[in-house]
């Protein structure tokens, strides 16, 4: 068991397989909604994951970077009458020289020196889209255009249901290759001891930064999505709340564990749809969730699953 | 010279709210090494149970005592249900459970109370008293006596009491502060309510300048944190005069250059001071053990 689930590609597979059970399985369009955004947020989380997980560096900003993402795909059709394809890359490098710049003198930071200055940062973007009205319809937020791909408008739920799905898959697989190449052992070695993977001759700042212009891209793509999908976004996706819910994500699934990025985005997504009645509840819950896990289950739940697996299995 | 004495005025009374939640945090986090993102919920509290209580007919200040006896109560819980049980956790996940414990309260205060906004009456009056042609309220000079006095207490409840005095010790070394016979986990716990007590004075001078609603503590706690880095952390001078500092930024900032950005400047200065100044104005360098 434990061995079939060590390979390379055996997490890409159960993703894939998920996704494509849900979408034959989930009949009606809500579910394939929901489903859309869980796929949408496993994205930005699992970005957020190979940061703090595998290079051990906290953000309580990158809903930044989403938003830069999804902002980026709205305005610049407007702006520069490009195809909101074309937007959505041009967001992607937006949101990597961005991470470049600013990543450099933040990633020198350390514990909650390097927690503040990221949650700074993205509260500085959030500002800054509600404060820009002229571009970016202010806080009330703006519409999205359709993007079209030869000749034909992609829109409707079933359509982004599988386009995101995909590009989850695909995104875990990339997230994977890039966790066990030279570069996953650096960032894994500097996770451990900073000191020592400096002593074992790893170019640590420039690690560091590696990992946050990749996770900022992951979060930008996915904020990107949201806004085709939706159609419709507002500062909030940007918002300090959005950060913390990616944080959340991460650490309920488990730092370090790509399944488990998908697994905490579903609960944080479905658990208020599924509550919907408690919805005044959501945030009374998000806070307890948080302590709880931090307290109590700090590895997360696949890890634990993992190692629970694991030993009785001997 | 008017318009300059009024924004200076009215950025030395947030400063002075900044600067007592700053040093809220630097007490729990030179007792503890918690970084309380939760702090601001303490002020918001402070605020809304007075104007809670109060509504039920006790006298103003019957009410704001009682206040800062709920937020003490807090205070404690959150250390004793939340922190304790975590006691050995990195600097990250203790951040992550107090922003999950403010999320909680925040919106725990919104069922509790309701998602209005309140005032309360000035405590004096409020007729403006002109000075050099700038208008200060009478609550203004009462937020800047009253953090003098807290100040003032503080100093002397930390140099000149015993349990002050175990606190500073837990702040310097909490192995060799057990060793000689304090109990440092009763110390983390005072420290926790003497910041909330901090923080809840705070919220009751402030509330007649301000309003509060359940939500003001996010801002408050992030801008008190500002102050606290900008002073550098752990140091009690630098979250006063980081406070200040970052209520006269704000203050000229919306005067001069742009309300609509007012806020963005407090975190401005947190990245200008990481990037250029890590350590802060009073900070001391730290070195990481190996």
């Amino acid at each position: 068991m434990a061995r079939i689930f060590s390979h390379p590609l055996a997490v890409p597979a159960l993703i894939a397989a998920i996704v494509l059970a849900c979408g034959f399985g989930l009949g009606s369009n809500f579910y394939l909604r929901v489903a859309t955004l869980v796929w949408i947020s496993a994205l930005a989380a699992i970005g957020l994951n190979l940061l703090m997980g595998f290079a051990g560096q906290v953000s309580l900003g990158h809903a930044g970077f989403f938003g830069i993402g999804a902002y980026a795909t709205a305005v610049a059709p407007n702006v520069f009458g490009i195809s909101p394809l074309l937007a959505l890359v041009l967001g992607l490098v937006a949101a990597a020289v961005i991470a470049l710049l600013v990543g450099r003198p933040i990633l020198k930071l350390k514990g909650h020196y390097l927690a503040v200055a990221t949650l700074g940062f993205g509260i500085l973007v959030a500002m800054v889209l509600s404060n820009e009205s002229g571009l970016t319809g202010g806080p009330d937020g703006m519409t999205v255009a359709r993007p079209v791909l030869f000749g034909v408008k992609i829109k409707g739920v079933d359509n982004w249901y599988w386009i995101s799905g995909a590009v989850l898959v695909l995104g875990a697989w990339l997230a994977l290759n890039l966790v066990n190449s030279p570069t996953g052992r650096a960032l894994r070695a500097l996770h451990d001891s900073e000191v020592a993977a400096r002593v074992a001759g790893i170019d640590v700042a420039r690690y560091k930064v590696i990992a946050f212009i990749v996770s900022a891209v992951y979060t930008a793509l996915a904020g990107g999505m949201l806004a085709l999908f939706n159609g419709f976004i507002t500062p909030d996706v940007a918002g300090f709340m959005h950060s913390i819910e990616f944080v959340v994500m991460v650490v309920l699934g488990g730092m370090g564990s790509i399944f488990g990025s998908v697994v905490g985005a579903a609960i944080l997504i479905a658990l208020p749809q599924a509550l919907s009645a408690f919805q005044e509840y959501e945030h009374l819950a998000l806070g307890f969730i948080l302590m709880v896990f931090m307290i109590f289950l700090r590895k997360g739940i696949v890890p634990s699953l993992v190692a629970l697996i694991a030993r009785g299995a001997k | 010279m008017a318009e300059f004495l009024q924004f200076a005025f009215s950025g030395l009374t947030v400063g002075a709210v900044y600067a007592l939640v700053a040093l809220g945090f630097t007490l729990i986090y030179n007792a503890s090494d918690v970084v309380n993102f939760a702090q601001g919920e303490f002020v918001m509290i402070g605020g809304m149970a007075t104007v809670a209580i109060a509504s039920a007919g006790v006298p103003l200040p019957v009410a704001a005592v009682a206040a800062i006896v709920v937020a003490i109560a807090v205070g404690l819980l959150l250390h004793r249900l939340a922190i304790e049980p975590a006691r050995g956790a990195d600097a990250v996940t203790l951040i992550i459970i107090t922003i999950g414990a403010s999320i909680f309260l925040r919106s725990a205060a919104s069922f509790v109370f309701d998602k209005q906004f309140h005032t309360l009456p000035p405590f004096t009056g409020d007729t403006p008293i002109i000075f050099g042609g700038a208008a200060i309220l009478p609550q203004s000079l009462w937020v800047l006596g009253g953090g003098m006095v807290i100040v003032v207490c503080l100093w002397v409840f930390l140099s000149k009491t015993l349990l002050g005095k175990a606190i500073l010790a837990t702040a310097a070394n909490r192995l060799a502060a057990k060793l000689v016979g304090i109990n440092t986990s009763y110390v983390v716990g005072l420290s926790f309510a003497v910041s909330a007590a901090i923080g809840a004075l705070a919220g009751i001078l402030v509330t007649p300048i301000t309003l509060t609603r359940y939500d003001v503590g996010t801002l408050l706690a992030l801008k008190g944190f500002a102050a606290a880095m900008v002073g550098g952390m752990g140091s009690p001078i630098g979250a006063i005069v980081g406070g200040l500092l970052i209520g006269l930024l704000e203050a000229f900032g919306a005067g001069y250059i742009s309300s609509d950005y007012k806020d963005a400047i407090a975190f401005l200065a947190i990245l200008a001071v990481l990037f250029f100044m890590p350590t802060g104005l009073f900070g001391r360098a730290s070195v990481e053990r190996v």
